[in-house]
């Protein structure tokens, strides 16, 4: 069985910082790691891979330091690692990167085997849609099994997959045909360290990369910036809310005493309230 | 276990580590370095400064893409007292030179840039990955490693041992005894951050230049240590480092002693405004020669930190770190090419070869400091309070005739310590030093 599981290098949200000046989101030195939702998709993955035989793939489309991040999931056990790396692809919103990604698997199956399982994680953490992972299963007619918090039954055979799928309000058990694309969701299980084995076959493996040409992608104009409809519009920095916190003196003072010089500090802070305030009863 | 076997295996991705790989790797032999942490530099603490020579020796074009923070073109030397400090300060445009002689550095970025080129070389990097054991065959030779990643065993002709200051492998294996209290420091660091020009008219400089200060006296309270601010492009790192055994009978804490010093008037509007980003601690060897444990034997070298090599007196370690990992390094390229087994016997070469260079010099002729400034805890409390009490003494203009003021400034140090007291103190400091 081929199970190939799509991911993404993302900026480690954790440690991005906000320029103080410019309110512009400094990438610059953010260390990146695997979207942490990706790997959930991984190990599940490679326990299906354990049990049933057969070989595990990852994919990811990115620049090309994005290969640290291919040779992490092959240090975690994936058999194969495809880069997918063009400048065409980039400023691609989810439209043009589930084109791009769909286009790199339906090369894949090519070259190494059709999937019976695609995998994504459940959505980003930089970008947040959870659009991607459906995009790719409707351009390539996949069995569509979202927000998967358990896989009940796989029976290649049969080529069947029965999953439980976290929905509002209860959990659904779904059964499906392969090949199917799954988007996995967080806290499933935990990724395996690797052995030594594996670190060592990370190090010296070739990592497959492709550019728009050998990914076998003819129509360009489907691609990047320009097969992107979405326009982000502005970015900002939304000001912070709270100041410091304030701490007043209160021992021994009676309660509205106290409460008097609370609201006295937030008018100091918050004049329009007081404003608004002193509208407000006179209307009463 | 890796099927492969290796010509080397290296314990660590620090300095050391890395110019024995980078050597060995160069000359064509296998070598496969395991590093604890996520990327090499990671867990790694160091001032720091870089000198330049024991780099330029093994990647001599380093000046073309190693990240470099700035060259150093003034020296600051301080003794300090609670309220002032007693300086000299030697700045020369000589340090503008083409190719300077030091510079400041991040180790994070730097140990990932020098991780780079080794594994350009060839050697085969894995991180996330520590060593736990040395392997034996039957006649107590060392032939691998064993790791904590599932079915971790590695096999090679010679382990290098580049782990650091507290290698647990070396020590669990016997190889040397532990850390004692009184040959290792503790020293704690932090990174203030600001904005390049801020820093640049702070300490009078121009693009890229750079100033560091290392100082002593009270602010150790009392104890054997020293502090030091170095600046960076757009940091300013800071710390203090004391011996272990001295935190331990005094009662200090190394993160008390790095808040007074930020707080000394001396210091705090150097770090105005700034962002305080980060907060390390680390341990330094400072025991010097005496403390140098075995170095090699059948099957393993030891190198850098693992080894002592720290000149404490001069804050040099990185150098001696890369100068004794590159010649472990070529020592074992010249057995490789001799067909020669990688016995205790035949690698006494690397000892023999290190003993020529300026690692064991510095270390021999300074072999006496470290107890000396053990005994001599004067040197960190009484003596910066006489400086500063006679500079103080000496510029105040307040209708005393200079002759009583100097008769005062003499005074008082014969009041902080007798006539044999000062004179002994000279002698055996010039005797350790020399
Ligand atoms: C606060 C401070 C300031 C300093 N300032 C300076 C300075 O300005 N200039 C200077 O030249 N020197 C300075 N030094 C000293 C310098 O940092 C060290 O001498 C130098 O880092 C030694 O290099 P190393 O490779 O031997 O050890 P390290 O740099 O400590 O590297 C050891 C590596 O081995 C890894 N490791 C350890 N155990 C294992 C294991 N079991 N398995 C796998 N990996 C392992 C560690 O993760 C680490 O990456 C300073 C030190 C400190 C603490």
């Amino acid at each position: 069985m081929h199970i190939v599981v799509c991911m993404k290098q993302v900026p480690d949200s954790a440690q991005i910082r906000v320029h103080p000046v410019t309110n512009t989101i400094m990438r610059q030195g953010v260390p990146t790691i695997i979207n942490p939702y990706d790997l959930f998709a991984l190990e599940e993955a490679m326990r299906l891979r354990d049990q049933f035989g057969g070989e595990v793939t990852v994919l990811t489309m990115g620049p090309p330091m994005a290969e640290d991040s291919l040779r992490k999931a092959l240090t975690f056990g994936a058999d194969r690692a495809v880069l997918l790396t063009d400048r065409t692809f980039a400023g691609s919103d989810t439209l043009a990167t589930s084109f791009a990604l769909a286009s790199a698997l339906s090369k894949i199956g090519e070259v190494f085997g059709p999937p019976s399982l695609v995998f994504t994680g459940k959505q980003t953490i930089d970008g947040d849609t959870a659009q991607v992972g459906p995009g790719i299963a409707k351009r390539l007619a996949l069995h569509q099994l979202t927000y998967v918090a358990r896989i009940v039954a796989l029976d290649p055979d049969a080529a069947t997959i029965t999953v439980e799928r976290r929905a509002e309000g209860g959990i659904q058990v779904l059964s499906t045909r392969l090949p199917a694309l799954i988007t996995m969701l967080e806290g499933v299980n935990e990724i395996r360290r690797g052995t030594l084995e594996s670190a060592y076959r990370a190090a010296c493996a070739e990592i497959v990369i492709w550019n728009a040409a050998a990914a076998g992608i003819g129509d360009l104009g489907k691609c990047g910036l320009r097969g992107s409809p979405t326009i982000v519009k502005k970015v900002f920095a939304p000001s912070p809310r709270a100041e410091k916190v304030q701490q007043l003196p209160t021992a021994d003072l009676p309660a509205e005493a106290v409460a008097e010089s609370v609201i006295r500090e937030i008018f100091k802070r918050q004049p329009a309230i007081e404003g608004d305030l002193v509208r407000f009863s006179a209307g009463q | 276990m890796i099927e492969q076997r290796f010509d080397a295996i290296v314990v660590g991705a620090g300095p050391s580590g890395n110019a024995a790989a980078y050597t060995m790797a160069t000359a064509g032999l296998k070598v496969l370095q395991l590093e604890r942490g996520e990327y090499p530099g990671s867990k790694n603490v160091q001032g720091a400064i870089l000198y330049a020579s024991a780099l330029e020796k093994i990647i001599p074009d380093f000046r073309d893409d190693a990240p470099l923070e700035r060259h150093v073109i003034e020296q600051r030397l301080w003794t300090m007292d609670d309220a002032s400090h007693v300086g000299v300060h030697y700045r020369s445009s000589d340090f503008n030179e083409e190719r300077p002689n030091r510079y400041t550095i991040l180790r994070a970025q730097f140990d990932k840039w020098f991780s780079r080129r080794v594994r350009d070389a060839g050697a085969i990097l894995l991180c996330e990955t520590t060593v736990t054991e040395l392997l034996r065959d039957p006649a107590g030779r060392v032939i691998g490693v064993r790791t904590d990643r599932d079915g971790g065993t590695a096999f090679a002709d010679i382990v290098v041992l580049g782990e650091g200051v507290n290698g647990l492998v070396g020590q669990r294996s016997g190889l040397r005894p532990e850390l004692k209290p009184d040959n290792v420091a503790l020293a704690v660091k932090e990174m203030h951050f600001l904005p390049r020009e801020t820093i640049e008219s702070r300490f009078n400089l121009k693009q890229d230049e750079g100033v560091v200060i290392e100082a002593m006296g009270t602010i150790t309270a009392g104890m054997t240590g020293t502090a030091f601010l170095y600046t960076n492009q757009e940091s300013i790192s800071i710390g203090i480092g004391c011996l272990v055994s001295d935190f331990a009978e005094n009662q200090q804490t190394p993160y008390g002693l790095l808040e007074a010093f930020k707080n000394h008037p001396s210091i705090k509007p150097l770090l105005e405004n700034a962002e305080c980003k980060e907060y390390v601690a680390h341990l330094i060897p400072e025991g010097g020669y005496n403390a140098i444990p075995e170095l090699y034997g059948d099957g393993w070298i030891v190198v850098g930190d693992a080894g002592q090599f720290v000149n404490a007196v001069h804050r040099e370690g990185s150098n001696l770190a890369m100068t004794t990992g590159r010649i472990a390094g070529e020592t074992i390229v010249a057995l490789k090419q001799r067909h020669q087994a990688m016995s205790k016997a035949n690698l006494a070469e690397y000892r023999r070869r290190l003993d020529e260079t300026f690692v064991m010099k510095d270390l021999k002729k300074y072999r006496k400091i470290p107890a000396f400034l053990h005994r001599n805890k004067q040197i960190f409390g009484l003596y910066p309070k006489l400086f500063a009490g006679a500079a103080q003494t000496w510029l105040r203009v307040d209708g005393i005739d200079k002759r009583t003021k100097e008769k005062e400034i003499l005074k008082s140090f014969r009041k902080g310590r007798t006539l044999p007291g000062l004179i002994g103190d000279a002698f055996n400091f010039a005797r350790s030093w020399r």
